[in-house]
């Protein structure tokens, strides 16, 4: 009975850090499908959204509010950094563009850091404290809220890609941008709206998983690093697949760092990135592609 | 022509010599200023882990997010030789640069296979996983609590304890360092390499091999970071695994964005500038702002790094020549002379989208 509920603990605990993954990792390859770049700083969006509502929140504004106006800051910090530093070096080739997102991860954590210190912050959980039971083992209601809300996101990204204007238009862009621009469609508008919600995106798994495991300035970059993981186990423009891709990486570690050691635990993420990317560089779910000279 | 040949050559070895008395005399100019000779150890390590990657980057046009690894195989591999197996130093040294290698042959082979987003995925997680091996194998590496009591290395029998001996014997190994990559850029080698950044479909169909150059590059490479690592750990006889993690390897990366890649140069330019900017940071900041604590630099790196890939993508070592070239040209030199020194020249990091 023991093993059991551990094992059940572990699975709940896989899920919940899974569902943070895997909003994060669904404003990578929001990114990465409209502009072709991969976004380092992904994960540091968590962070600022993490320790801005957690400062609202002290400074009295209402806890919902508090949400809405730190996924928007996000959302005009991801749009300031797509202006002042990818649109002016979007000729530029593949690799300075991924050391530019490096250099604004480096940016958002040395002013977080500066302005927060390096002290970690704690988030009262959304609704009450209180867990639940279930098969031996402990559920925390902040978990539920996690796996509910990044399901809810990826419907309602899903409903917004297929069902609105603006949704249509960048899903034109990923499939065809010269075509696009084309049928009027202005790609440079369409970058800057892919990395600002992706932002918001990462703000909202920041003040999710705040209540969890704090909030500190150097959180972003694990966090963005694993939904990384799971974005390229997923092929990195199937977002479907880098939800599933997500829970992957966050059960594994979950069992990783409960029956091996957490020490091990980034390593064995990791491995499983080095595997897939040599094994199968398209992504565990893609099909068999030639590549073009 | 020749003749110009002969008085660049001659040129050159005037600058070589004014360079070497340099070298030779500083530590009797600062007089023992122990601060200032640390900072220029501590340059000159940087300096060879930057020019291996300089190399990398600049002309065999690869990413490399996790050069901190190699630093940190050399570090260990001294440390635990010669502290706890007893063995030379300089045995270990070489024992630490060859490991190094194999370790960046057997990686290499299927990462150099992938490109552009993947290498550098590919590589940020071999960073990440060796640094889990640093922190982890504790029996070897003392995990996070570090490893102390590594002992320092000797010269003819003569054991190198002070600032001053260390400089010479760091920036000698930097000066070699710095000659090999010369050669190396300019022997077939460099060649190939050079074609690989242009375009690596072209260059595979003129029949150059070019997962075995770059393959070759990157245990270069490996082997300076793993050098460069063995001679920290005995310059500051302590060594923990947050030296050789992701953000190290940043730190190596922006030397290298910061100095450029328009010449073997560039390695010890982007070291030199950003450790120099490092301790100016550390001593204004505080001033300005007394509450700035622990890696508040990293604001001022990132911004440096975003605008240096804006505006001045292949460095300051490209910057500087871009200049000369124009300052060559208006005052109505021959075109011959830049033709020569442009053959040589690499391109920005990253290379072409073919």
């Amino acid at each position: 009975m023991e093993a059991w509920s551990q094992f059940v603990q572990l699975l709940f605990s896989g899920l919940t850090i899974g569902s943070i993954y895997a909003l994060v990792a669904l404003g990578f390859v929001i990114t990465y499908s409209v502009t072709g770049i991969l976004n380092l700083a992904q994960g540091d969006f968590a962070m600022l959204g993490a320790l801005i509502c957690i400062a609202l929140v002290n400074s009295g504004v209402p806890f919902v509010l508090a949400i809405g106006l730190s996924m928007m800051a996000a959302m005009v910090i991801g749009g300031l950094f797509e202006r002042l530093a990818i649109q002016p070096a979007r000729h530029s080739s593949v690799a300075v563009l991924i050391i530019i997102t490096i250099g604004a991860s480096f940016v958002f954590r040395g002013i977080a850091l500066l302005v927060w210190g390096t002290d970690p912050y704690a988030l009262r959980p959304f609704a009450g404290g209180g867990s639940l039971s279930m098969f031996g083992a402990v559920l925390q209601w902040q978990s539920v809220w996690a796996i509910v809300i990044s399901l809810a996101s990826f419907i309602g990204l899903h409903l917004f890609f297929h069902r609105t204007y603006f949704g249509k238009a960048v899903t034109a862009c990923v499939i065809n941008p010269f075509a696009a621009r084309l049928m009027g469609i202005d790609i440079r508008k369409m970058s800057l709206g892919a990395i600002a919600v992706s932002a918001g995106l990462g703000a909202l798994a920041g003040i999710v998983i705040a209540p969890i495991s704090g909030a500190s300035y150097d959180m972003g970059i694990m966090i963005g690093l694993k939904a990384f993981i799971a974005a390229v186990v997923g092929g990195l423009t199937n977002a479907p697949a880098a939800i599933a891709g997500a829970f992957l990486v966050g059960l594994l570690e979950s069992f990783a760092e409960g029956y091996l050691s957490s020490g091990y635990k980034d390593a064995v993420s990791f491995g499983l990135l080095l595997l897939v990317l040599f094994v199968m560089p398209n992504g565990l779910f893609a099909k068999m592609t030639g590549k073009r000279v | 022509m020749e003749r110009d040949e002969r008085i660049k050559g001659g040129r050159r070895r005037l600058v070589l010599l004014v360079l070497v008395a340099a070298w030779l005399g500083f530590p009797w100019l600062v007089a023992g200023n122990n601060y200032l000779l640390s900072t220029l150890i501590i340059i000159g390590v940087y300096a060879l882990v930057s020019t291996g990657m300089t190399l990398l980057m600049g002309y065999a046009g690869q990413i490399s997010l996790g050069q901190a690894a190699f630093y940190g195989v050399g570090a260990y591999t001294s440390a635990y030789l010669t502290a706890h197996a007893g063995w030379p130093p300089w045995l270990a040294m070489a024992v630490g640069a060859v490991l190094a290698a194999l370790v960046a042959f057997v990686v290499g082979i299927p990462v150099f296979r992938l490109r552009e987003h993947y290498l550098a995925l590919a590589t940020l997680g071999f960073g990440v996983i060796m640094f889990t091996l640093f922190k982890e194998w504790e029996a070897i590496t003392g995990g996070l609590n570090g490893f102390f009591g590594i002992p320092p290395i000797s010269v003819l029998g003569m054991s190198l304890q002070t600032d001053i001996q260390f400089y010479y014997l760091v920036w000698l190994f930097v000066l070699a360092g710095l000659w090999f990559a010369h050669n190396i850029v300019r022997s077939r080698v460099g060649r190939a390499l050079r074609a690989i950044h242009g375009s690596e479909v072209a260059a595979s169909s003129l029949g150059v091999n070019i997962t075995k150059y770059k393959l070759q590059i990157f245990m270069l490479s490996a082997m300076y970071a793993s050098v460069a690592g063995s001679l920290y750990a005995h310059y500051v006889t302590f060594i923990n695994p947050d030296l050789f993690g992701i953000v190290p390897s940043i730190y190596f990366l922006i030397m290298v964005v910061i100095g450029g890649t328009a010449g073997v140069w560039g390695g010890l330019v982007g070291a030199a500038v950003y450790v120099c900017l490092g301790e100016w940071l550390k001593a204004v900041v505080p001033i300005l702002m007394p509450d700035a604590g622990g890696e508040f630099e990293i604001v001022f790196f990132g911004l440096l790094l975003i605008i240096m890939l804006i505006y001045m993508p292949s460095g300051l070592t490209g910057a500087v020549q871009k200049g000369m070239k124009r300052f060559r040209t208006t005052a109505g030199s021959q075109t011959g002379t830049t033709a020569t020194t442009e053959r040589h020249e690499a391109r920005s990091i990253g290379g072409g989208n073919g």
